[in-house]
């Protein structure tokens, strides 16, 4: 008699445990289109650690949910897809927006709606002015520029030749190092660009190269354009020091400029030299099984933007663990207070005026020597 | 003339031949039925990126190369006979519009049968600029300026001398009196497609080490082939490669001494000064009164 009335208790239980709701965490990604190659690895790193949390035990004894959209790259479709997760599936929170444009059109909803919202992308503007419900994970350009310039001086160069491509990404970086130049004692002295179509920039570095005055030159530039300034650069016998930015940090630049490679400086996160960091350095650990976790999985490189995502989902985990629920303006007040995260991207302190929280030390100088990244000195 | 200019105008070259290229494959399509083909941009990188991976799985360069312009041209009569041929009597408008349904269908089918990733090519015979006069070019854009020559000659005498091209040439000016001298109007078409597929193909191959291939390279390369043919006037093959050629010239010197950011508006510019004062192109009137 015991014994049964112990079992249905158990029963009971579960079923409660069952009944418990998950917790739900709404995403928005551009898993297709011209930014599916960072929405694809995001969307995969999401499934991949909801799938390893929820196998850890959730969440404070919850399951975690994800619902993920396809966005496509297109802001009218993120804006859609946001107020769906809002008002439909009624998500704990929001970790998404792959592109800048995406982000943008979300946030006045998310902040409308009193939405912890994580974005994956870019450009300073998501977080400056600073949005009370808008975080972000990725660095910002402006981070980019300033990490190059400091390098630049200290071998010497302070009056940079600009290059830069048509593309969002392009034109936001060259603004924000035009802005920054000057307070790191950086003078622009050319300043050209390409079109999103071009197949050869021999052109504007001829006329980068007439101008005697140039003692480096940076390429803002993301996609093949890059690669391609690499190449003409040899081509043409230009000697001064190529800085390429952060948007080429990945094993497909080398593979596409080759020998031309050799030799250019840029920044990039940990992610990226993972097997090179030093034991001593912080975040050797957690980028080291990252990307073990992600290629034994994916049989693919790992790439910083799904670090992004890894990083976005992780933040929210750990503010929704010390709110001690999903209340909404908790969970957005823990995010605020995180301090000392190791994640992919680098050491995160948030603070009520710093959304990111990320410094100048998340970036490191790589350089490529012999096809490979090497920690620049 | 200056290092500078000089390196000016080899890259102009270099990119005009690259346009005038595609251009080709616009002109033929054109020729054989009045449609201008947006899915041409998709042959050139069909061209290419089957080069880079039946290469990369181990395939010797040429053979590669050879099978990647016959897939193509496989692509290419496909869409002749599955999209084109059972639309055969709807308007030029509506045919144009299945070319782009079908360019649109062919990128994604490049994305879920290779990536969405750049590729490289190894260029054909090394990296190493070749100087000349202070200024430099690499070698991989002799092949591009020579072959484009090699395919301009063949076409003249294929259109001047064959049955097949002067086939070709009848139908586009009158299908129906076509039809009656006994031009078989069905397969001219299909050869067409088939022809100016493998053409695309071999302008994606030859240019790919020096822009690299993607699955949307097609779009890019597309647009500028397809404002060099209208420059150089639609239709016609050596007016293709002057306009392409004019086009590139234009892009680098306004590159060079105007601005860059300016560059593609000057180009544009200079395109629709032409095509106000010769509507037809550069040499388009010659091509019409050629027959």
């Amino acid at each position: 008699m015991l014994k049964r009335v112990l079992v249905m208790l158990v029963a009971i239980w579960c079923g409660a445990a069952q009944a418990q709701e998950p917790i739900k965490i709404g995403a928005f990604l551009a898993v297709t289109g011209p930014f599916s190659f960072l929405g694809d690895p995001e969307q995969k790193t999401l499934e991949l650690y909801v799938e390893k949390l929820n196998a850890a035990g959730g969440v404070l004894g919850r399951k975690l949910q994800l619902v993920s959209y396809d966005s496509a790259g297109d802001a009218e479709k993120a804006r859609t897809f946001a107020k769906r997760l809002i008002e439909q599936d009624k998500v704990d929170i929001i970790v998404g927006g792959t592109s800048t444009g995406e982000t943008m059109a979300v946030v006045p909803l998310a902040e409308q709606a009193g939405m912890p919202f994580i974005s994956l992308a870019g450009a300073v503007v998501i977080i400056e002015p600073v949005k009370k419900w808008v975080f972000k994970t990725p660095h910002t350009d402006r981070m980019a520029c300033e990490k190059i310039f400091i390098d630049m001086k200290a071998r010497g160069a302070t009056r940079v030749g600009l290059i830069s491509g048509a593309g969002g990404f392009d034109k936001s970086m060259r603004a924000e190092c035009l802005k920054v130049a000057k307070n790191h004692g950086i003078e622009i002295v050319a300043d050209e660009s390409y079109g999103p179509a071009d197949t050869d920039m021999t052109a504007q570095l001829t006329k980068i190269r007439q101008n005697a005055q140039v003692q480096a030159v940076l390429n803002a530039g993301f996609g093949q354009g890059p690669a391609i300034v690499t190449k003409n650069y040899r081509q043409i016998g230009m000697t001064v020091p190529l800085y390429q930015s952060h948007g080429v940090a990945s094993k497909e630049f080398i593979k596409l400029a080759g020998e031309a490679a050799e030799g250019v400086r840029l920044p990039a996160a940990a992610l990226l030299v993972s097997d090179k960091l030093a034991d001593s350095d912080p975040q050797k650990i957690v980028v080291a099984r990252y990307s073990r976790e992600y290629q034994t999985r994916f049989k693919s490189d790992v790439s910083t933007f799904g670090g992004h995502a890894y990083d976005g989902l992780m933040l929210a985990v750990e503010a929704i663990k010390k709110a001690g629920s999903t209340d909404k303006a908790k969970v957005r007040d823990a995010l605020e207070s995180i301090k000392g995260y190791v994640g992919t991207g680098g050491i995160v302190n948030m603070s009520a005026t710093d959304h990111m929280g990320l410094d100048l030390s998340a970036f490191r100088m790589l350089e490529i020597r012999k096809g490979d990244w090497t920690l620049a000195k | 003339m200056s290092a500078q200019f000089l390196q000016y105008l080899l890259a102009g070259l270099t990119i005009g031949a690259i346009y005038a290229l595609v251009a080709l494959g616009f002109s033929i399509i054109y020729n054989a039925s009045q449609v201008i083909n947006f899915a041409q941009g998709e042959f050139v990188m069909i061209g290419g990126m089957a080069t880079v991976s039946l290469a990369g799985a181990g395939l010797p360069l040429p053979v590669a190369i050879a099978a990647a312009v016959l897939l193509a041209a496989a692509v290419g009569l496909a869409l002749e006979k599955f999209a084109v041929e059972p639309a055969r009597g709807a308007s030029v408008v509506t045919l144009i519009i299945i070319t782009i349904g079908a360019s649109i269908l062919l990128r994604g089918l490049a994305t879920l049968v290779w990536d969405k990733n750049i590729h490289p090519l190894k260029a054909f015979s090394g990296e190493a600029p070749i100087r000349i006069a202070g200024a430099t070019i690499v070698p991989q854009s002799l092949w591009v300026i020579g072959i484009t020559l090699v395919i301009v000659l063949l076409l003249t005498w294929f259109f001047g001398r064959t049955l097949l091209g002067k086939a070709l040439l009848a139908t586009s000016h009158n299908r129906l009196a076509a039809q009656l001298v006994g031009i078989n109007v069905r397969h001219v078409l299909l050869a067409s497609f088939g022809l100016s597929a493998a053409l695309g193909a071999v302008a994606g191959i030859l240019v790919a080490p020096i822009t690299f291939t993607s699955w949307d390279i097609g779009v890019m390369l597309g647009l500028k082939g397809f404002a060099a043919a209208i420059l150089g006037g639609m239709g016609s093959g050596p007016g293709a490669v002057l306009g392409g050629l004019v086009l590139g010239l234009v892009e680098a010197m306004s590159a060079g001494y105007v601005s860059s950011a300016y560059k593609d508006a000057i180009a544009f510019i200079v395109i629709l000064a032409v095509l106000v004062f010769l509507p037809s192109g550069l040499l388009g009137k010659r091509s019409t009164d050629r027959v």
